[in-house]
């Protein structure tokens, strides 16, 4: 059999049944072995939705996703969204083509040196020099991008080795000597965990994107124990946003009780997350007067920010529910009814005597799905508004560039959760600005007809970089004026053969958006909103969590007061 | 936030682009690699490499941690703190102006058990092995001869005995953790 073949097989093995990729010179080899292979394959109209998709399928499969790409610009096309799957953890498998082997090196037509590339945007990579590795990298590869902290791993096959003809031997065994995660807690390290949150009086828990894996263990160990619940962004869904026990998001855009019981609490576990900036805000500040419980897969996360006073290194599936047989249900009513009256008084608000706002669009779409579907976001405003307004119930179902912040994510990420969970509604939240950086994935969903709703909140500038620029730049709108050229969305739309509709005030949006999902059809809403809406609370970059500017979140008697 | 002086021995696979991942962490944390040897260990197919490093404690602690995730690293030692032997081989090219230098030259090099490997009219070239401290005070009892050319191999590492329970790598705590 030929390499190519190999690679389709070895797949196929490993249960892969959808790729995202693009063809090219450097792998049409693949491309012809695909020709008679049973897996399924997505044509994106850039490399990099291909990626994006690839890493969304496992975020709303728990599948790996994988991605083909050829040579050149091709493989580096992939770069950006194999470090947005890197920082977010997840498990994709990119398959390069390259150069014939005699020619890497030689500056060959389409030739990058791929492998050096990728190295530092890959939890591993591999350049396949020998035809008869081909079966064990790949299986090395789907371990490796799947077990312990996932992560990307790109595969680069020179031309001439898909060609050769070989022995193919799919009985491989994995040769990895230096690659064993600690998937078991250490029973002393639990031990401790336990002495610490029995101690607390105030204990809070944090989960991350980590708890995406363990939704079923965080809801017995949180009904077991009673402990408050902040899920990150990466974290939403770990833990139902709705729950009683839940405190909503923490960090620069988090809520006002998830802040307040942070620099209050007086012990902190930490499970499956790494202490990202955007959510401890300054170091000093956070937590400060908490006993710190980091439970995580990677040892490297332990310590690395936030310093841990009880390190346990282990798979949340394993731990948590050792750590609950040692815990029992924690009396704590004082801490709730603090945290209770904070929740009280500080719920989500925002004002609505101007113009349609992007918060009620993103409303709208929550009350009009039940929250029952998979949630993508692009990056910006919309995003900390959809992770506020929009949270989803289900682990595995908002979508989100946390880590990396990658603008054009949220389209083709939501290509990916459609072949991820078919029949299932797609809603895509995006600025006016992000949805135009990988607009073209249109094409692929019409393709495909995929019950994508993308809400376009078209507030007509880069509403993030306009919001600090209005509190930390003197009002100097630099170059976030989109407004003035932005395409006819609509017309775009239809263009590309989609539904398309500009919508611009409250009662049409409240008609049609139930309306348009109900026909389970492609369409793109573009949502024309009020331009200089921010996002509150804000702690301002480099401020502690306690810091926060409130803005529209301040309590109404507040803002009275201050008046007078 | 203390600066040392680290030498980290680093057992990898051997296999193309390991090198490249390793420096490239320690080049992303803002360490500075002083010296750098990589070979053949006793394992076929596993190579040690040996770095000296300076920079911050905690830093170089969760560089240890991320060269310990690269999947082709099988272990990780900082000799820092252990009790541990070093050496370095280096050749030294000096002058010899005249023949009360040659004398004087040859006497230093006997006392530094330093090794005559060419001898030309006006030149020698000697070869040292030694820890760090004897390199650098042999350098500078040829420097007023005139050094022509100096090469280093960079530090390799060992430390002393595997079984003594009191040699603590960090290693150890990385597992731990």
């Amino acid at each position: 059999m030929k390499g190519a073949e190999a690679i389709l097989k070895a797949l196929e093995r490993e249960g892969v049944n959808v790729v995202f990729g693009h063809p090219g010179g450097a792998i049409m080899p693949v491309y012809d072995a695909l020709y008679d292979s049973p897996i399924k394959h997505v044509l994106v109209r850039h490399e990099q939705a291909g990626a994006h998709a690839a890493d969304a399928y496992y975020r709303a499969s728990g599948k790996v996703g994988v991605a083909f790409a050829t040579s050149g610009p091709g493989a580096t096309n992939l770069v950006t969204g194999l470090a947005t799957a890197m920082m977010d953890s997840s498990a994709v498998v990119a398959i390069t083509g390259n150069v014939p082997l005699g020619l890497i090196g030689t500056d060959a037509f389409q030739e990058a040196d791929v492998y050096g590339i990728t190295g530092p945007v890959t939890k591993h990579n591999y350049l396949v020099k020998d035809v008869n590795d081909l079966p064990r990298i790949i299986k090395e590869a789907f371990h490796i991008a799947s077990t312990g902290r996932p992560g990307p791993v790109l595969i680069d096959v020179p031309k001439d080795i898909q060609q050769q003809e070989f022995d193919a031997s799919f009985d491989v065994e994995l040769d990895l000597p230096g690659y064993k995660p600690t998937v078991i807690g250490h029973a002393g390290q639990i031990k401790k965990a336990a002495e610490a949150i029995l101690q607390a009086k105030k204990p809070v828990l944090m989960v991350g994107g980590g708890g995406q894996v363990a939704a079923a263990e965080i809801m017995e160990f949180v009904e077991h124990s009673n402990i408050p619940v902040i899920t990150t962004l990466m974290g939403i869904g770990a833990y139902p946003a709705g729950a009683e026990n839940a405190l909503g998001m923490p960090g620069m855009h988090g809520t006002v009780t998830a802040n307040r019981a942070i620099t209050n609490c007086d012990l902190l576990i930490g499970a499956g997350l790494r202490f990202d900036d955007r959510v401890t805000g300054r170091i000093s500040r956070f937590a400060p007067n908490a006993t710190v419980v980091h439970i995580d897969i990677d040892p490297a996360e332990i310590s690395k920010l936030v310093k841990a006073h009880v390190p346990v290194v282990g798979d949340l599936r394993d731990v948590l529910p050792r750590l609950q047989d040692k815990l029992e249900h924690l009396e704590i009513d004082d801490w709730w009814q603090q945290l209770n009256a904070w929740k009280a008084q500080y719920p989500e608000r925002y004002k609505k005597d101007k113009p349609l706002v992007s918060q009620e669009v993103i409303e709208m779409f929550r009350e009009a799905t039940g929250g029952d579907c998979v949630v993508t976001t692009e990056v910006g405003q919309h995003q900390m508004f959809a992770a506020r307004l929009f949270p989803t119930s289900h682990p595995r179902t908002f979508l989100t560039s946390g880590g990396l912040g990658t603008m054009g994510f949220g389209l083709p990420a939501a290509i990916g959760a459609a072949f991820a969970r078919p029949g299932e509604p797609v809603v895509c939240i995006a600025g006016d600005g992000s949805v135009q950086m990988n607009i073209q994935e249109l094409a692929t969903i019409y393709k495909h007809q995929l019950p994508i709703v993308i809400a376009i909140t078209n507030n007509g500038v880069l509403g993030m970089v306009r919001q600090w620029q209005e509190m930390f730049h003197a009002k100097r709108y630099s170059e976030v004026y989109l407004a003035d050229s932005n395409p006819d969305f609509a017309k775009l739309a239809e263009a590309y053969g989609l539904d398309g509709y500009n919508i611009f005030d409250r009662k049409e949006a409240a008609r049609l958006i139930p309306e348009v999902l109900a026909k389970g059809k492609p369409a793109v809403m573009n949502f024309l909103v009020y331009e200089a809406e921010k996002v509150f609370p804000m702690v301002p970059a480099g401020a502690g969590v306690d810091q926060m500017l409130l803005g529209d979140q301040e309590p109404e008697e507040a803002v009275a007061e201050e008046s007078v | 936030m203390s600066i040392h002086k680290h030498v980290v021995s680093v057992t990898v696979r051997d296999r193309p682009g390991v090198l490249v991942r390793i420096a490239g962490l320690f080049a992303r944390r803002g360490f500075n690699i002083e010296s750098l040897s990589v070979a053949q260990s006793e394992a076929s197919g596993i190579s040690r490499t040996t770095f000296v490093v300076a920079g911050e404690d905690d830093t170089l602690e969760q560089v240890e941690k991320q060269l310990q995730k690269l999947v082709n690293v099988i272990k990780v030692v900082d000799h820092t703190g252990a009790a541990f032997v070093d050496r370095e081989l280096m050749l030294l090219k000096v002058s010899v102006n005249t023949p009360e230098d040659r004398v004087e030259i040859r006497q230093i090099a006997q006392d530094f058990r330093a090794r005559i490997v060419d001898v030309h009219r006006d030149v020698l070239i000697f070869e040292v092995t030694g820890d760090e401290g004897k390199m650098n005070a042999f350098i500078e009892s040829m420097q007023p001869f005139g050094i022509i050319e100096l090469v280093r191999t960079g530090r390799i590492a060992m430390t002393r005995s595997a079984a003594d329970p009191k040699v603590k790598s960090r290693t150890a705590k990385v597992r731990a953790a």
